[in-house]
């Protein structure tokens, strides 16, 4: 075969099998030593890095086109949207469409699906995709018919002659396509906006008809023949380590076959299993029963002493005081000394963990010095890279299937669990599935950093804001990778602080430090969501104070159009790894969510007697989101009626799966700021499952409306930008119908949901 | 031996009387399609009906089912022409999938029971089914298009019998 191969014949149709979870297959062979990819045939000799888009498209000579998707399926549609961005460009006909999810593999670029980047960074990349095996078609048919490829177009999978009434079928000129070479970036044609068929539309959802039978095969669902089921009992406490087992009650256990001290760790815990002890079983049920009788002692270490109740107090306690500026303009001590009016305000969120429906899991076999692994991964290649490490071998003797993902959030990016199974999968010389437990996911979870923040604005006497200060501080999600970071870093500061949106003359942005005791890690939005509560919050009691309606004070607040840049004002902006050309922070565009918002949910229209609307917006992952909620309180209770969301994600391209992000992020962020709340004692977790760690159920979900702003601009983040403005939006609802204002989350410590 | 019917086949299990029929259902049959999500009845990703009504197949001990009927998502229809499924697809409702195998099976129990819910008979019989992604209001979307879909079907049923 030629390199740089973007279409590929029948031969390699053999391929796909290999890709196995893709298919709906329950039950899978174990593949090792088949190492080949699907359709990764590229010569060695060639340069793959000059045209990497040979490893998405495959055409059949039967007409199918089989698209990889690189990216994982969470819920977000990512197999859905991926493949309608390549088809479009393909001229394919989406009934002829599979999509084929890609295995862990350095050639497709970052695969790790977190950061709601999928689509903002690669909508170009797989339009050059299908344009480039469009090309190859069309040059294949051009060459059969003799005419120029001018002469021919693709449509429909199939390519015409302008000047004569032939056609063939993708299926039929894939062969010939797959000898040519591909064209050139500069050479492709793309289709005009106008023209699109699949990009802009609400395509069904490509996982949807399995899901709807009970077919579809997440990380949980792995079975291999003869394979070992694990339950594992880890340390509680971060840093600690097992002193002496006793395994003798737990091999008593019917169907218990082995127990495994898990190979002993030291902080930094990066993405290292815990410390603890696995029992190998024939069946989940029975590796948990054996679990049970384990008799394990532990040296708890030094962060057993951490009590997340006397953290947050002393986090407050430091929050008002002058912290490390990061961020400044003027003297936002003088004009708060000068000012007429002034207000502050220390809002704090708790530790935060993912619970997505589906807890971990991870299958592993390791035979001949190479490891092949199943797991609902948001990170292929880190957790081929971290398995390797384990195990002490070259990545490239890792295979990695990614399986649908039965919800992440985050946690799922962090591939502790796939080493765990690797490494009791060399230990034990079989196939082995680690299961987590709901508890092992409450307790043992990469956490969302306790906070407080301090804001603080003082006004001149025209109700000008004249002075700004603003504080955070967390531990840090660098933490878990060093084990020594003890203050808030620029990436987290870049969500929602460093980058606060207000034209104030005399500005301070501060930050305190704050150290790691328990994973730190990224959930949902990350530190948008203490920043995105604050902010807001402050927002509407500035409001209040001075006599405004909220949208008008932020009105007021984010000043006249305009790109802001923090960098000029000493904040190193991450702006979410976009630049500042393609990606600026657009006032005008943040001021029109808002705007929308209002004119939308009529939330300025006074509701009725105990009934209140709060609104907030942010911008976060480069797109725009204006939130508004209605509640109702009576009787000690919170009862939320009504949300609406207005998102600016720039081009959408599908509108039915951001309407139902969308929708999941005003639930999500409804959890957070309701219920939301992991404490620690002891250095350990307090909770353990939905009874005590409770996130929304249906008789708490309202009615829901999404506004989506057409928009021709790049594509920006959908996943996580729903879920900073809400948390906000239902305090300060819950103030204008009660008066009563909510600083510290989550609001069930005060009012029954 | 523990004897039951499984989506109406005749099933022969050795297995520990005490493991929770989901166990039973994912490790010994390699019936995925029931999930686990919190093995303590709080979030109903493992419901299924036992002689038609709906339970939490995670507490529910082998030993409790022998000689009763089991029916889980696969066992529903394998065409998807369930109206709850169609419904089901109508409404876009899943994003990840996880929890509606469990979801599916709630709803079809409720509306066995109830043919034509409102909002807070909905709510209270859904709320023992988490979905963490928030598929909520497509849920309920769903469901009430399944019952007026179940109810056409119900009247057309009797038009057609009283001409026959």
């Amino acid at each position: 075969m030629k390199n740089n191969i973007a279409v590929q014949n029948i031969s390699r149709r053999a391929f796909l099998k290999y890709t196995g979870v893709a298919s709906g297959a329950l039950i899978l062979g174990t593949l090792m030593p088949a190492f080949t990819q699907a359709w990764a045939v590229a010569d060695p000799s060639g340069d793959k890095r000059e045209n990497p888009l040979n490893l998405f498209v495959s055409i059949d000579t039967d007409g199918s086109i089989n698209i990889v998707c690189h990216r994982s399926e969470m819920g977000q549609g990512i197999r859905t949207g991926i493949a309608q961005i390549v088809a479009e460009e393909l001229c394919a006909d989406w009934s002829n469409v599979n999509v084929i999810q890609g295995l862990a593999d350095e050639q497709y670029g970052s695969q790790n699906t977190d950061g709601s980047r999928s689509i903002r960074r690669f909508y170009h990349t797989m339009r050059e995709m299908g344009a480039t095996a469009r090309a190859m078609l069309e040059q294949a048919a051009a060459n059969t018919w003799q005419v120029p490829v001018s002469q021919v177009y693709g449509q429909n999978s199939m390519v015409l002659d302008k000047n004569a009434q032939r056609q063939l079928s993708f299926g039929e000129l894939a062969q010939a396509a797959a000898q040519l070479m591909p064209p050139t970036i500069d050479t492709l044609t793309f289709k005009s906006p106008d023209n699109f068929t699949l990009i802009g539309k609400p395509v069904r959802s490509v996982d949807l008809p399995e899901v709807l039978t009970g077919d579809t095969v997440f990380g949980q669902d792995i079975y291999l023949d003869g394979m070992l089921f694990a339950s594992i009992e880890r340390c509680p406490v971060v840093g600690g380590k097992v002193k002496t087992f006793d395994k003798t009650a737990a091999m008593q256990i019917a169907g218990v076959q082995a127990v495994v001290l898990m190979p002993e760790q030291n902080l930094p815990v990066v993405f290292k299993p815990l410390n603890g002890v696995a029992v190998l079983a024939s069946n989940t049920w029975a590796a948990m029963q054996g679990r049970k009788k384990l008799a394990i002692e532990w040296d708890l270490g030094a962060n057993q002493s951490h009590d997340s109740e006397r953290y947050l107090a002393q986090l407050k306690q430091k929050i008002v005081t002058k912290g490390k500026v990061i961020r400044s303009d003027g003297d936002a001590y003088q004009a708060y000394d000068n000012a007429t009016s002034k207000l502050s305000a220390t809002y704090t969120v708790p530790y935060l963990v993912h619970a997505p429906m589906e807890p971990p899991a991870a299958t592993a076999v390791f035979n001949n010095g190479q490891c092949e692994v199943w797991a609902c991964t948001q990170t292929p290649q880190s957790t081929q890279q971290n398995v390797a490490t384990a195990l002490n071998i070259d990545t490239s003797q890792v295979k990695v299937n990614v399986t649908l993902l039965g919800g992440a959030f985050g946690r799922k990016s962090k591939p502790d669990f796939a080493v765990e199974a690797a490494l009791l999968a060399k230990a034990s010389g079989k196939p082995v599935k680690v299961v987590w437990s709901r508890e092992d996911d409450v307790r043992h979870g990469y956490y969302h950093g306790i906070s407080a923040q301090y804001f603080q604005a003082g006004l001149d006497a025209n109700d000008k804001v004249t002075s700004w200060l603003q504080r955070t501080a967390f531990p840090s999600i660098s933490w878990t990778f060093t084990g020594t970071t003890d203050e808030p870093q620029t990436g987290e500061l870049s969500l929602g602080f460093g980058d606060v949106p207000v034209a104030v003359d005399n500005l301070s942005c501060e930050t305190h430090k704050a150290t790691g005791h328990i994973r730190i890690g990224w959930i949902r939005s990350v530190s948008n969501i203490q920043h995105g509560f604050a902010l807001g919050s402050f927002v509407d009691e500035l409001a209040t104070a001075g006599g405004l309606t909220t949208d008008k004070m932020w009105l007021q607040l984010i000043g006249e159009d305009r790109h802001i840049d923090p960098r000029t004002q000493g904040f190193a902006y991450e702006n979410y790894g976009e630049s500042f050309e393609r990606y600026p922070l657009d006032t005008m565009r943040l001021k029109y969510v808002l705007t929308e918002l209002m004119a939308k949910s009529l939330a300025n229209v006074k509701p009725k007697n105990n009934e209140g609307w709060g609104i907030s917006v942010h911008r976060s992952f480069v797109s725009y989101v204006a939130v508004a909620t209605k509640v109702k309180v009576q009787d000690g209770k919170v009862s939320v009626l009504e949300m609406h969301s207005v998102i600016d994600a720039g081009t959408v391209v599908n509108p039915d799966r951001v309407k139902s992000q969308q929708e999941g992020a005003m639930i999500f962020g409804l959890s957070i700021a309701l219920m939301g709340e992991v404490s620690v004692k002891d250095g350990a977790v307090v909770q353990s499952n939905y009874h005590d760690y409770p996130v929304l159920r249906m008789h708490q979900s309202p009615k829901i409306y999404t506004h989506i702003v057409a928009s021709a601009a790049l594509p920006g983040g959908v996943g996580e930008p729903g879920v900073p403005p809400v948390a906000a939006s239902v305090s300060n609802a819950i103030f204008h119908a009660s008066g009563q204002r909510i600083r510290d989350l989550p609001v069930n410590k005060y009012f029954s949901v | 031996m523990i004897r039951f019917t499984l989506n109406n086949q005749a099933i022969e299990l050795d297995a520990e009387p005490a493991m929770p029929l989901l166990w039973a259902l994912r490790d010994l049959l390699h019936m995925t399609g029931t999930k686990y999500g919190c093995g303590i009845a709080q979030c109903g990703a493992c419901t299924v009906h036992l002689d038609g009504q709906p339970i939490r197949s995670c507490v529910m001990p082998l030993s409790a089912i022998a000689g009763k009927s089991v029916n889980t998502i696969e066992g529903l229809a394998a065409d998807a022409s369930h109206p709850v499924q169609q419904a089901w697809l109508e409404h876009d409702v899943p994003q990840c999938g996880y929890c509606q195998s469990g979801q599916i099976m709630s709803a079809v129990a409720l509306l066995r029971e109830h043919p034509d819910p409102d909002d807070a008979t909905i709510d209270n019989y859904m709320q023992g089914n988490i979905c963490r992604c928030g598929t909520y209001p497509r849920i309920k979307a769903a469901i009430k298009s399944a019952a007026r879909q179940q109810l056409t079907n119900y009247t057309l049923g009797k038009n057609v019998g009283a001409q026959a």
